[in-house]
């Protein structure tokens, strides 16, 4: 019954993917810009795990919250200081300052906190395993997949049936057509980067539970898969995010299976050869969207 | 009047005069009067002047964002130093290398030039399919690539001693090779930036479709200079390897990869003098930082040592510089003399719809 463990694992991977590439896309829709500060949040709200966590007794479920607060605000803050002004600008200027967002906020938790590793205190939950249908599987594999699922499902009804949502997906379609429907563009903006942030805050809450300690270079890893993953998907739809991170965790278990274990360091540039195919069978990847144009300012 | 003519004749290639004069100059005082450390700081600069120059002539004239080029400037310095070390040398830094790899013994400029031709041949074997891709989805690659290469370097083991140091390099570059390479690669992305490839580069960064409609194979066209700027980041490590004399694959990725694109943009990616004077600036930015960090440190000033804070002061000034001036400080302008009666053509502010503005 090695298939069932395996399709836990591969579930479980997939739905965390699927969620990163969402906090990504949503930025990306509206703006066209790739936020590579995106892996920086996931940072942060580890961060705050390990300060919260271990200054005060609170509960763990209420320190889990303030990390997710945490990487909200953070997000909401890099909107308002750099990228509402260079907005308007070049995107190379956009994506550049991005980058420099990201180093700051990096070398900005070097310079504050360490440069070493800092261990966080997790609950039970994260190390125990269950046995179902005879099959041991962590505990915190099924925790990710009813969480993300939950929060998946949550996503979609806010961006089918609140005005949030509506609005949210209509400027991703035609920015400037919303604008003038009467849909304020920097209340869209910042709801896209808290709402950008509150998913990568819930996925470090899981990224952290892998390894139980923060570094100020954890994003990156976080931030390349969910590169892959809306490439693999497709740019343009939230749809596309979700079926590129379930599609990229699969094919990751699959390689992790399939490769012989000398290659398997290379794991990631076997990731990045199946990309290049994707790109050249579909360049517009798996998920194409009936409508689609230009970056507007 | 037989001056004027002579700046009149010249006047094609000022540019490269206004800009490779102080270098010469600059060079000339250093190795005067300097002392080792600020002749250190000035020929790494030269080196970087390389790599920035490298990613100019691909991202500055084509628009799209190119992270990758730190990456193939750690190809070059491997392949570089590989080919120039003693097999002795070899045995004891890279235990586990190729028996070919452990034999093979060149000259320093020999080596420079393999190195260069194996970042030039990575690029031209995997770039291709990227070259389709234009704005969000060509960044996204390049910067994957980027890490790819960092991944391969670290794991090949074979080759690049994996993670840990390579070590034992000889320091064959000096000031004077550094400036003179710095002032050919100025010479090549100048004339690179008018050559009729570059042309046609430019028009596809101005506007895709009208340049595809003309008949320019855009994807050929990218393709062909992202392997030249490939080239030249190659040429770059390799020269940088024989200064450095010890690096681990952590040297080519993203801390130098901000580093050199703080340094194209606060100049201007779009022009050779951004390029030159950015590097120029960054560098008296970063080295000034990392004085006071060092006497932070040093002094005690602090009760824990300070990490980073030249990375945060750099990443800030680039938000701000980006903020006021997002096409940097020379936007697509050239410095140069332009002669009488004839109307700047070239000096024309760029239309750069493409990105915006």
């Amino acid at each position: 019954m090695i298939t069932f463990e395996f399709l836990i694992s591969a579930i479980s991977l997939g739905s965390l993917y699927a969620l990163l590439a969402l906090g990504l896309v949503i930025i990306y829709g509206i703006l066209k810009m790739v936020n590579f500060a995106y892996g920086e949040l996931i940072m942060i709200g580890g961060y705050v795990l390990y300060l919260v966590g271990s200054n005060t007794n609170l509960p763990w479920l209420i320190v889990a919250v303030a990390a997710v607060l945490g990487a909200m605000a953070v997000s909401y803050l890099t909107e308002l200081v750099a990228f509402r002004r260079v907005r308007e600008k070049s995107l190379t200027a956009l994506l550049i300052t991005s980058f420099a967002v990201s180093t700051l906020l990096q070398n900005g938790a070097l310079l504050i906190i360490s440069p070493r590793a800092k261990a966080i205190a997790l609950p039970k939950v994260f190390s125990t395993s269950v046995t179902l249908f005879g099959i041991t599987t962590p505990m915190r594999s099924i925790l990710t997949i009813a969480v993300s699922i939950a929060l998946l499902v949550g996503l979609t009804l806010l961006f089918r049936y609140t005005i949030l949502g509506i609005a949210l997906r209509a400027a991703a379609d035609n920015f400037r057509m919303t604008r003038m429907l009467g849909v304020p563009a920097n209340l869209v903006i910042s709801s896209a980067f808290v709402l950008s942030g509150a998913i990568a805050g819930v996925v470090s809450l899981f990224w952290i539970g892998r390894t139980a300690s923060v570094t100020p270079t954890i994003g990156l890893g976080p931030l390349l898969i969910a590169f892959v993953a809306t490439v693999i998907g497709g740019m343009r739809s939230l749809v596309g995010a979700v079926v590129g991170g379930f599609v990229y965790g699969m094919i990751f278990i699959f390689i992790g299976v399939l490769l012989p274990q000398t290659l398997l360091d290379y794991r990631e540039a076997f990731m990045f050869l199946i990309v290049i195919l994707i790109l050249l069978l579909r360049p517009e990847g798996l998920v194409r969207v009936k409508y689609a144009q230009e970056r507007v300012g | 009047m037989k001056l004027r003519r002579l700046a009149e004749w010249l006047s094609p290639y000022s540019t490269i005069i206004i800009l490779a004069v102080p270098m010469l100059i600059l060079t000339a005082i250093t190795d005067l009067f300097a002392g080792s450390l600020l002749v250190r700081i000035v020929t790494v600069m030269f080196v970087s002047m390389i790599i920035v120059l490298g990613m100019q002539v691909f991202m500055g004239n084509s628009g799209i964002l190119a992270w990758a080029h730190v990456g193939f400037m750690g190809i070059g310095a491997y392949a570089a130093s590989l080919c120039s070390m003693t097999p002795q040398m070899k045995a004891i830094a890279v235990p586990k290398a190729y028996p070919f790899l452990l034999n093979l013994h060149l000259p320093f400029w020999p080596s420079i030039l393999v190195g260069t031709a194996v970042a030039a041949l990575a690029a031209a074997v995997i770039i291709y399919p990227l070259m389709r891709l234009s704005d969000a989805a060509a960044a996204i690659t390049s910067f994957a690539l980027l890490i790819i290469i960092n991944s391969v370097l670290v794991h090949w083991d074979r080759v690049t001693n994996g993670p840990r140091t390579l070590f034992g390099v000889e320091e064959y570059t000096t000031l004077g090779t550094s400036v003179l390479c710095a002032i050919l690669v100025l010479i090549l992305a100048y004339f690179f930036k008018e050559s009729s490839l570059g042309l046609r580069l430019r028009a596809s960064r101005e506007d895709y479709y009208a340049a595809s409609a003309m008949g320019i194979n855009i994807t050929l066209v990218r393709y062909l200079s992202f392997v030249l700027s490939a080239a030249i980041a190659g040429f770059g490590g390799g020269l940088w390897a024989h200064y450095i004399t010890s690096f681990t694959p952590a040297a080519f990725y993203m801390l130098e990869t901000f580093n050199v694109l703080a340094m194209l943009v606060v100049g201007g990616p779009f022009g050779i003098s951004g390029a030159v004077i950015g590097t120029v600036l960054v560098t008296i930015a970063r080295e000034g930082m990392r004085a006071v960090e060092n006497e932070i440190n040093l002094n005690r000033f602090l009760p824990f040592d300070v990490v980073g804070l030249t990375e945060v002061f750099l990443a800030t000034a680039l938000i701000v510089i980006l903020i006021l001036k997002p096409q940097g400080i020379f936007g697509s302008r050239e410095l140069r003399w332009k002669p009488k009666g004839v109307a700047d053509e070239a000096n024309k502010p760029a239309v750069d719809s493409a990105l915006g503005e």
